[in-house]
């Protein structure tokens, strides 16, 4: 292929899509974190995700959410085709405000939990998970 | 998916009043996503278990919200705290209307 100045053009407007897509799944993760939060800020610390650095199968991916004084918590996966995995309410029996769950990964990505607080403040976290076989099928 | 629905919940059988104890529960459920397709390269309906409640004599210790993105048969494990003896009512919610439950009761020490 000669180099002519419509190709350079072309070969930008791909190499610029190409860093701009991965923005966007992070994008949807944003918009559901809104969603929860109704656009409230979101500080840090008060909650601890636990999750294995290397998943060998996305299917069952073993993450435990801890956040004392929480009343609610928004886990997502943002490189999952659809970045909602799952929200927990604690009732007043509740002991501590900790869940864990098996979840299903894409692929290798950041998963995020974000907790609302009894003061009505939003905290939130994120770990790299890297996953060797994706668990979305197709 | 109402075949093979089987809730499998492990609470302590006896603890001391307003102590705290661990709840594991598990149900077999293949919590189809609704992204894979069969081998004719159609989409297989989703169909999942979406909701799921934990209650202590009728008062909420957890609730759950899930998503496409929980695996087969959904595991769960919390804390509760035990003011009396009584019973731990568990209900999963599946897509298609089916309501599982599962009770346990616990007796104080």
């Amino acid at each position: 292929m000669e180099l002519t100045r419509r190709n350079a053009l072309a070969i930008g407007a791909g190499a610029f899509a190409a860093t701009i897509l991965p923005i966007q799944a992070f994008a949807a993760a944003d918009e559901a974190i809104a969603a929860f939060t109704g656009g409230a800020d979101v500080g840090e610390g008060g909650i601890t995700l636990t999750s294995p650095e290397i998943a060998e199968n996305g299917n069952t991916v073993p993450v435990a959410v801890d956040a004392p004084g929480a009343v609610s918590i928004v886990l997502l996966a943002a490189g999952n085709p659809d970045p909602a995995v799952a929200t927990a309410n604690f009732g007043p029996l509740s002991a501590a405000q900790k869940v864990s769950m098996r979840i299903r990964l894409a692929g290798s990505q950041d998963i995020v939990a974000v907790a609302k607080m009894a003061d009505g403040s939003f905290v939130k976290t994120a770990n790299p998970i890297k996953v060797t076989i994706g668990g979305c099928g197709g | 998916m109402a075949s093979g629905v089987k809730p499998r919940v492990k609470v302590p059988k006896s603890a001391a009043a307003g102590s705290a104890i661990t709840i594991k529960t598990l149900i077999s459920h293949k919590m189809e996503s609704g992204r894979r397709k069969d081998a004719d390269g159609n989409l297989i309906p989703r169909s999942i278990i979406n909701r799921f409640t934990a209650e202590f004599n009728g008062q909420s210790v957890i609730e759950v919200m899930m998503e496409p993105s929980i695996s087969t048969n959904p595991f769960f494990e919390f804390d509760a705290t035990v003011p009396e003896a009584g019973e731990f009512k568990f209900t999963w919610y599946d897509d298609d209307g089916d309501v599982y439950e599962a009770t346990k009761p616990i007796a104080m020490a």
